[in-house]
């Protein structure tokens, strides 16, 4: 009833374990799978070892998780070790989620992390880019085409780039990176935000500014995957997430024009997420007759 | 939650290094064994404690690096950041429990020997060291104490502390908090007698909420499925008393 398949995927259910969550060792992912999900996402890795930023990396409140991790890990070569442990016994499909801070470097982690053989190669496109002016590569076309088609040139495994909606053109960006050879695309990465303590006088987070996740950024995510959905048309898969905790916030994720759903937050929210969502997912479409993911229509004007 | 700021108010010295600071907060519903994630904004850095009480709060804090330091020389009136109580905490059980705590781990083991005290649970601890100089005071309850070199107490571990209470007492279960090697062979030590032991772990920590992942220990998550742990949860983990991550999640022995 849950099983969507793309990129040469079959996923058992649309829920995809997002990167950065309880991601960081092929043991978490094979948990994750057991837990339910339909796919998992590697935590995001680079070419050398990042020690990350000191705490408070992650703070919430109410319907807000602001985080700034700094994008922490051992590095491709152990990466490649824990990856294909995770693609072995996983028994779902595992993305590998790959960072750089230069278009050479995410070129390098990519055809490295190709030798574990992941099902497809998440691009994760939120980070500065240290050769430009430092902005996000996901926050023009142009950068975000510059990663597309060095990874594209790096790998023969599907490729998925994850954007941003801290930009007023997803759509475009989106397109574009389709056209530059990326095979599906992922969104939305986390919202900038940041916390002041007005006792301590400073930011929360010790990196000042870091993501929003949770049910704050559902709204957002919404209309970023309709936006990009309009943008690329109808056969380009879209894994959309932000902000998805129940299963009616997945089905209005895939009403908006997603093919599958990342979980992210909701992991820490509530406990056996996936099987949750998934059962609630599986109780609306039988209240509404539909027998398959591809009955829950893109909302129309 | 976000950090809240809180007053010091008690400052008492345990030893040389450690000092349990009292703060101005009350936990009623939290239990020994949960943690805080306490901050420390001049010092740019925030990281987990385990509570010595939670009426009110305390922490006990052993000077090691540049942040536990900076936690132990502050004075009264100073503030400090908490979130929490995050974690799974120890489930009090059976008439007789043993507590057993190697250096400061013995902190949250006093707090469950007054939470015991209170549902007339009978607790005996164990309090070791490596030398009389690094022992924490005693907790409510009966506590015997050992040192590695023999300057006080029996000589020797805290399994020489067990063995010699095991002689005159039965335990209906065993609680452990300190190094992870010594907790291995302590809830070894006690499976021999067919009881059941509840261990508090330590990985290094970031969001401590469940999210981030960098708490892991094998599948289990310190900060959230923890920090206590069974020992029949633990003893085919393939990670448990031999490897934790680093600050990048590299892999390091123990």
């Amino acid at each position: 009833m849950l099983a969507v398949s793309f990129c040469g995927m079959r996923l058992r259910n649309p829920l995809i374990l997002a990167s950065g969550i309880r991601g960081n060792s092929a043991d978490l992912l094979i948990r994750a799978a057991k837990e339910g999900a339909g796919a998992v996402t590697s935590k995001s890795c680079s070419l050398k070892p990042r020690e990350g930023h000191a705490n408070p990396t992650a703070v919430n409140e109410g319907a807000v998780w602001l985080n700034a991790i700094g994008l922490s890990n051992p590095g491709v070569e152990e990466e490649v070790v824990e990856l294909k442990k995770a693609v072995k016994h996983c028994g779902v499909p595992v993305i590998a989620s790959i960072v750089g801070f230069s278009v050479e470097e995410f070129g390098l982690v990519a055809s490295k992390i190709s030798q574990a053989n992941p099902a497809m190669i998440e691009i994760d496109a939120s980070c500065p880019n240290v050769e430009g002016k430092g902005k996000m590569f996901s926050s023009c076309v142009e950068d975000a085409v510059l990663v597309t088609r060095e990874v594209r040139k790096s790998t023969s495994l599907p490729i998925s780039i994850k954007l941003s909606a801290d930009v007023p053109n997803i759509g475009e960006i989106a397109s574009e990176c389709i056209s530059a050879g990326a095979n599906c695309i992922t969104a939305i990465n986390t919202v900038g935000g940041m916390y002041i303590d007005a006792y301590a006088q400073r930011p929360v987070l010790h990196n000042w500014f870091g993501g929003v996740s949770g049910p704050a950024i559902k709204p957002i995510a919404l209309k970023a995957v309709y936006n990009i959905r309009k943008a690329v048309g109808p056969d380009v898969p879209i894994i959309g997430t932000g902000g998805v905790v129940t299963g009616l916030d997945a089905v209005e994720m895939i009403m908006a024009g997603a093919t599958a759903v990342g979980i992210g937050t909701a992991v820490a929210i509530r406990k056996n997420a996936f099987r949750e969502i998934s059962k609630e997912m599986k109780a609306f479409m039988k209240k509404k007759g539909f027998r398959s993911i591809s009955d829950i229509k893109l909302i129309e004007k | 939650m976000l950090p809240q700021p809180v007053k010091v108010v008690k400052i008492e010295k345990e030893n040389q290094s450690v000092v349990t600071l009292t703060l101005s907060c009350r936990m009623p519903e939290a239990v020994p064994g949960q943690f805080l994630m306490v901050w420390l904004p001049a010092q740019q850095e925030e990281k987990p404690y385990s509570l010595a009480d939670n009426d009110p709060v305390k922490i006990t804090v052993g000077a090691r690096g540049p942040f536990s330091t900076a936690l132990c020389s502050l004075k009264k009136g100073d503030f400090v950041w908490i979130r929490g109580p995050y974690g799974r905490g120890f489930e009090l059980k059976g008439k007789k429990i043993l507590l057993v705590g190697g250096g400061y781990g013995f902190a949250p083991l006093r707090f469950l020997a007054k939470e015991a005290r209170k549902k007339k649970i009978s607790a005996i601890a164990v309090c070791g060291a490596r030398t009389k100089s690094l022992l924490l005071k005693a907790a409510s309850c009966k506590t015997i104490y050992t040192t590695d070199d023999g300057s006080y107490g029996i000589p020797g571990n805290v399994l020489a502390g067990m063995a010699f209470l095991f002689k005159k007492h039965k335990f209906d279960l065993v609680y452990s908090c300190g190094p992870e090697k010594m907790m291995q062979a302590v809830a070894k030590e006690a499976e021999k007698r067919k009881i059941a032991s509840q261990l508090l772990l330590e990985r290094y920590m970031k969001c401590g909420i469940g999210v981030c992942g960098h708490c892991c220990c094998g599948e289990l998550l310190v900060c959230v499925d923890g920090p206590m742990f069974w020992y029949s949860q633990l003893k085919s983990n393939p990670e448990f008393g031999k490897i934790w991550r680093d600050k990048s999640g590299k892999k390091v022995s123990i």
